[in-house]
């Protein structure tokens, strides 16, 4: 699609992550182009949370180089914007002063949009308690929008939503992610949402990257279409082990396997 | 309508026990039941309020008492809080102090009133001294657990939202550690009464409690009466305003 580009928006080169008496990430290299959408999925305990966290320069990695635009990420990545699985609102904060945290003072008007992108612009006024779960990841979505980030950090954000509310939250996500262009990492242990929502989505296993799967869907992707069910068999297969003929039995006894 | 009278009652209610207690207890003295050397009546410590009043006594041994909790929780107050955030915050800090700071915190300091008396007499420096002693250890116990336990993924969001120093202070670390503090404020009003009753009544000659003992050698049985319901007042005073601030600091919290 963007072949005409070579330079990519973040790399990282042979990237090692030890902790005291484990090693979480062995040797991982990842190049990810300006404004394409990852997903990163595995199982849990696998290392994912772990690479979106040295991207944000919330840690820094035992081995290996962090490049951000051509650059070696030293220390807290200004690019990026992270969004975590527990929303992290400060709960003494109005919505409106959770998105405008860290702006200046003109930065109210600028939350106001942002909490208008995602729909809650008649809840600004409101303690974040006030919310239900899925607002509440829609006001850390506008607070990470708001700073018009390169990089969006996905880490599980959708993990502890209910179905009906995911759903509306990743078709949320897809609209800014091509209203706003920016470059998104999406961590997620739901690989129907990977392959629904991803241009590439990337299996950790054992430390390492065990499969870097383009998904060429158009958009908006049907979920029940055949080709959309091939990816999505592809990549558990390969999360779980199986191999092709167990799949399909497991597929049929239990059709809403889609969780790992 | 019918929300409003709900209010109104719940309002009432609790002042009903201390209502009936005070009718009980004068109805019990006019007939005689309470000798007025035992217990003088309701009406006759309202009578000592009302002729101390007049003379000026009375104001003059309040507004020395106020002074002296005051200033007395305000040094101790900010010594704390100071103790409690540079603890909290700053590691090698708490390797300095928090040790000495739990040992000292342990002895009783109303036990230290004989040497506090040689030290400073009985004048305002050695109640004042009480005080901020007493208030000290309660302010920093609980700011310093506080900023112990703010939420660590608050912090850490903080800091990738480009937060740090005094900015990360002020809208993550302080607030998340606000209703701890405020805990460890309310106890240490009640802590600032107490010394300062014990210290007052020991030694002073001045102050509400100097007057419930100088009262005693005139067996003047209605101004001791008086002197322990101001105390009362003013302990329910401190709470309420206490409780006023934790209202409006932690509004984020209620419902």
């Amino acid at each position: 699609m963007k072949e005409k580009e070579p330079k990519f928006h973040i790399e990282t080169k042979h990237i090692e992550k030890n902790y005291p008496g484990r090693s979480v990430l062995k040797d991982i290299n990842l190049s990810i182009k300006k404004g394409e959408f990852v997903a990163i999925v595995g199982k849990s305990g696998c290392g994912k949370s772990t690479l979106l966290r040295l991207l944000a320069g919330l840690e820094t990695p035992s081995k290996g180089q962090l490049i951000m635009d051509q650059r070696p990420l030293a220390e807290l990545n200004s690019e990026a914007r992270m969004m975590f699985q527990d929303g992290r609102l400060l709960p003494w904060k109005k919505v409106i002063d959770n998105v405008s945290l860290g702006l200046t003072k003109e930065g109210k008007a600028r939350a106001k949009k942002a909490l208008q992108l995602v729909g809650l612009e008649d809840r600004i006024a409101d303690w974040p308690a006030k919310l239900s779960g899925g607002q509440k990841q829609r006001v850390a979505l506008a607070r990470a929008l708001v700073h018009e980030p390169s990089l969006l950090l996905l880490d599980e954000p959708l993990g502890a939503l209910d179905a009906l509310t995911r759903l509306e939250m990743q078709a949320l996500i897809e609209d800014l992610w091509q209203q706003k262009k920016f470059t998104a990492i999406l961590v997620t242990h739901d690989v129907e949402e990977a392959v629904a929502i991803a241009d590439r989505v990337i299996v950790i296993e054992n430390g390492y990257i065990s499969l870097n799967q383009s998904i060429d869907l158009p958009r908006p992707r049907q979920r029940t279409s055949t080709p959309f069910s091939m990816y999505l068999d592809q990549i558990l297969d390969r999360i779980m082990g199986r191999t092709q003929q167990k799949k399909i039995t497991l597929l049929r006894s239990y059709p809403n396997t889609t969780k790992v | 309508m019918k929300f409003s009278t709900k209010n109104l009652s719940e309002k009432l209610i609790p002042w009903l026990v201390p209502i009936m207690l005070l009718v009980g207890w004068q109805l019990l003295s006019v007939v005689g039941i309470i000798p007025s050397r035992i217990l003088p009546a309701p009406t006759q410590v309202f009578q000592a309020a009302i002729d101390l009043s007049s003379t000026g006594e009375l104001m003059d041994h309040v507004s020395i008492s106020l002074g002296r909790a005051l200033i007395g929780f305000l040094i101790g107050g900010v010594i704390g809080f100071a103790f409690g955030l540079f603890n909290g915050i700053f590691r090698f800090a708490e390797l300095f102090f928090d040790t000495s700071i739990q040992m000292l915190r342990n002895i009783p300091h109303l036990a230290l009133i004989p040497l506090v008396i040689l030290w400073f007499g009985i004048d305002e420096t050695s109640k004042i001294f009480l005080v901020a002693l007493g208030v000290m250890f309660p302010v920093y116990i609980n700011t310093y657990h506080g900023i112990k336990s703010v939420d660590k993924g608050l912090i850490e969001m903080g800091k990738a939202y480009g937060l740090k120093g005094k900015a990360l202070f002020f809208h993550v670390i302080l607030p998340g550690a606000m209703s701890s503090i405020l805990v460890g404020v309310r106890f240490s009003l009640g802590v600032m009464w107490l010394t300062l009753i014990v210290a007052e009544t020991i030694s002073a000659h001045s102050g509400i409690g100097y007057m419930a003992m100088n009262a005693r050698e005139f067996m003047q049985m209605d101004v001791i009466v008086l002197s322990i319901v101001l105390y009362a007042l003013f302990g329910k005073l401190s709470d309420v305003i206490a409780k006023l601030f934790e209202r409006k600091l932690l509004r984020w919290n209620g419902s």
